[in-house]
């Protein structure tokens, strides 16, 4: 909880909502014929609108990226530590949008909202959708805000994959890609670990096949082992020995299967709090959003063809001790973006905070983070 | 005013022709790219593997790329680029010789600068104090020192000759900024800084 808000936060924030009722044909096949986005803005938009600059979120992110809803809360936003006045991202000099992807069940629409069409929520029903998808939505929502050019786009792990995919699809609409802690396409590993929560949340009784909003239920167990098999890929072997060790909660083992260790009391709150603030049937389209990414599909597996017509400059982000995108993930887009002779900038940053380093304000990420943004030009600026 | 550019940069810089495409290994702050990018209207990119140098680069303007140089050029096609450079710091690579090849491989031509290890100075501190020399071009110590793979003008030459690298000019300075009379009678003896522009023999 702020007791006075930090000269470099953002301050009380408030989101927004747009309610969209121009059909939207997603790439599964099925349309959206309305939906609605809920976003946040921070920094103000300057009058050639040269300034704006979009943040992608990952899995379980939101549109809440930076600054508080009131005095009381008692997190920041997720990216609070990059972005406000003089910190990175910069709100002094940038407009900053940042929101809910469709799909999300933080009020944009998504599985646990209404379906006008049948008075019920969506559930299982939702179409799939894809990082294409994202972000010919998102592109929406900046013709909305009168944003035709994106001084940059940003994102990590999953918004990294949409920072790279506008700069695929919208080539002359990006300035700069800033991918952080991403990958070009999913390894198996990472698909079998999102197959494992999955089956995870499809497996417990509660689930009803995604119907569990009319049951009034919640298949509380299988997303909790979800994230916590998740939030075990996001950290490393060395920050769990840091963090817990194999410190004991009572000091001594008992002989039992409850929660002795630290770490397993460390995850079960994280599954825990993660119940009260997520929807299995989002989780389970996040996941498989970030299995179908796979840009270089399209050209014959070749990652370099599928960048060769991008135009914006890019400052690619990767994190040593991150074994769920390991910096070689990074590489293969750098890699491509050289073989096309693309404005490129790679810097791999040496982190033991696994992937989960991306939120942390490590100080040489911060230092090229930083440095990377203030280049940026904006026209029309003084 | 900014301060001049460094000698062997200076006169490589005159070596690279206008709006080349130019991979700089071990590329420092940026200096020479950024001088490249505004003289010569060259475009490419430094790899550095030292943070500080990173954000410098960053915040040079120049594209840099976080690379290991003894783990080679993999990333890079062949013939990708005009010219391949690296400025002082072959002396550092585990294996030199084939840091070269993989830059021939990678450019059309390798610009390469080294601190003399034949040069008088280095050969009498050996020859009368008989320790390994320490000098404004070679500062450290035999045993803190990243100069792991120190040569003269003779071995770098032998090393061409064995690996039908083609040498097409060749230069030496001091550290003094400055090319003597004694440097182009005996460059082995009074070059402190060589320099050499090779490319693969046809």
């Amino acid at each position: 909880m702020p007791d006075i808000l930090s000269p470099d936060s953002v301050g009380l924030v408030t989101p927004q909502t747009h309610q969209f009722t121009t059909s939207l044909s997603l790439e599964c096949g099925r349309s959206l014929p309305n939906y609605q986005i809920v976003y946040e803005t921070y920094g103000k938009l300057n009058e050639r609108c040269s300034n704006a600059v979009l943040i992608c979120h990952a899995l379980s992110g939101d549109h809440h990226a930076a600054g508080y809803y009131t005095m009381h809360d008692k997190k920041s936003g997720w990216w609070d530590t990059c972005i406000g006045p003089g910190k990175p991202i910069d709100t002094n000099r940038f407009f900053v949008v940042s929101l809910n992807n469709l799909g999300g069940c933080r009020g944009s629409t998504g599985p646990n909202t209404i379906n006008l069409d049948t008075g019920q929520p969506y559930g299982p029903d939702f179409p799939i959708v894809t990082v294409r998808d994202w972000v010919r939505c998102q592109a929406r929502l900046g013709d909305v805000l009168g944003i035709t050019q994106w001084a940059a786009v940003i994102g990590g792990s999953l918004g990294g994959m949409q920072a790279l995919q506008w700069a695929i699809d919208y080539p002359k609409h990006v300035r700069h890609a800033l991918v952080i802690a991403g990958a070009p396409k999913l390894s198996a590993q990472n698909i079998a670990f999102n197959e494992v929560a999955r089956q995870a949340i499809m497996n417990d009784p509660e689930f009803y096949a995604g119907h569990y909003y009319q049951h009034n239920a919640i298949p509380r167990q299988g997303l909790m082992l979800a994230r916590m098999l998740g939030h075990i890929t996001y950290l490393s072997d060395e920050s769990m020995r840091q963090k817990f060790g194999r410190e004991l909660r009572e000091g001594k083992v008992k002989f039992g299967f409850d929660v002795e260790f630290q770490v397993e009391s460390y995850l079960r709150y994280q599954g825990r709090t993660f119940v009260d603030r997520f929807d299995a049937n989002t989780y389970l389209l996040m996941t498989k959003a970030l299995d179908y990414f796979d840009p270089a599909s399209e050209h014959d597996n070749n990652l370099a063809a599928a960048l060769a017509g991008v135009q914006a400059k890019f400052l690619v982000v990767s994190f040593t001790s991150d074994w769920r995108f390991p910096p070689e993930r990074s590489r293969e887009i750098v890699k491509a973006l050289l073989t096309n002779k693309k404005q490129v900038t790679y810097a791999e940053v040496k982190a033991q905070d696994g992937h989960d380093a991306f939120l942390m304000p490590i100080p040489h990420y911060t230092q090229v983070f930083q440095a990377y943004m203030q280049k940026i030009e904006i026209p029309g600026e003084k | 005013m900014k301060k001049s550019l460094r000698t062997d940069l200076a006169l490589l810089s005159e070596w690279i022709e206008e709006g080349s495409h130019v991979l700089d290994l071990g590329c420092g702050d940026g200096t020479l790219l950024a001088h490249l990018r505004k003289t010569n209207k060259a475009t490419g990119y430094g790899l550095e593997i030292d943070d500080n140098n990173i954000a410098r680069c960053i915040q040079a303007g120049v594209n840099v790329i976080h690379t290991d140089l003894n783990e080679g050029l993999s990333d890079f096609q062949d013939q990708s680029f005009d010219y391949v450079v690296m400025t002082q710091a072959i002396q550092t690579i585990r294996r030199p010789d084939k840091l070269l090849q993989e830059m021939l491989r990678v450019g059309r031509e390798v610009i390469v600068t080294f601190p003399n290890f034949g040069h008088w100075k280095a050969r009498s501190y050996l020859f009368f104090w008989g320790g390994m020399p320490i000098s404004r071009a070679l500062p450290n110590e035999w045993y803190n020192t990243e100069n792991i793979h120190l040569c003269t003008l003779k071995d770098f030459e032998r090393l061409c000759h064995k690996k039908w690298f083609e040498i097409l000019e060749r230069a030496v300075v001091n550290t003094d900024h400055r090319t003597t009379s004694m440097m182009r009678l005996s460059p082995n003896w009074f070059g402190e800084i060589a320099l050499y522009r090779l490319r693969r023999r046809v």
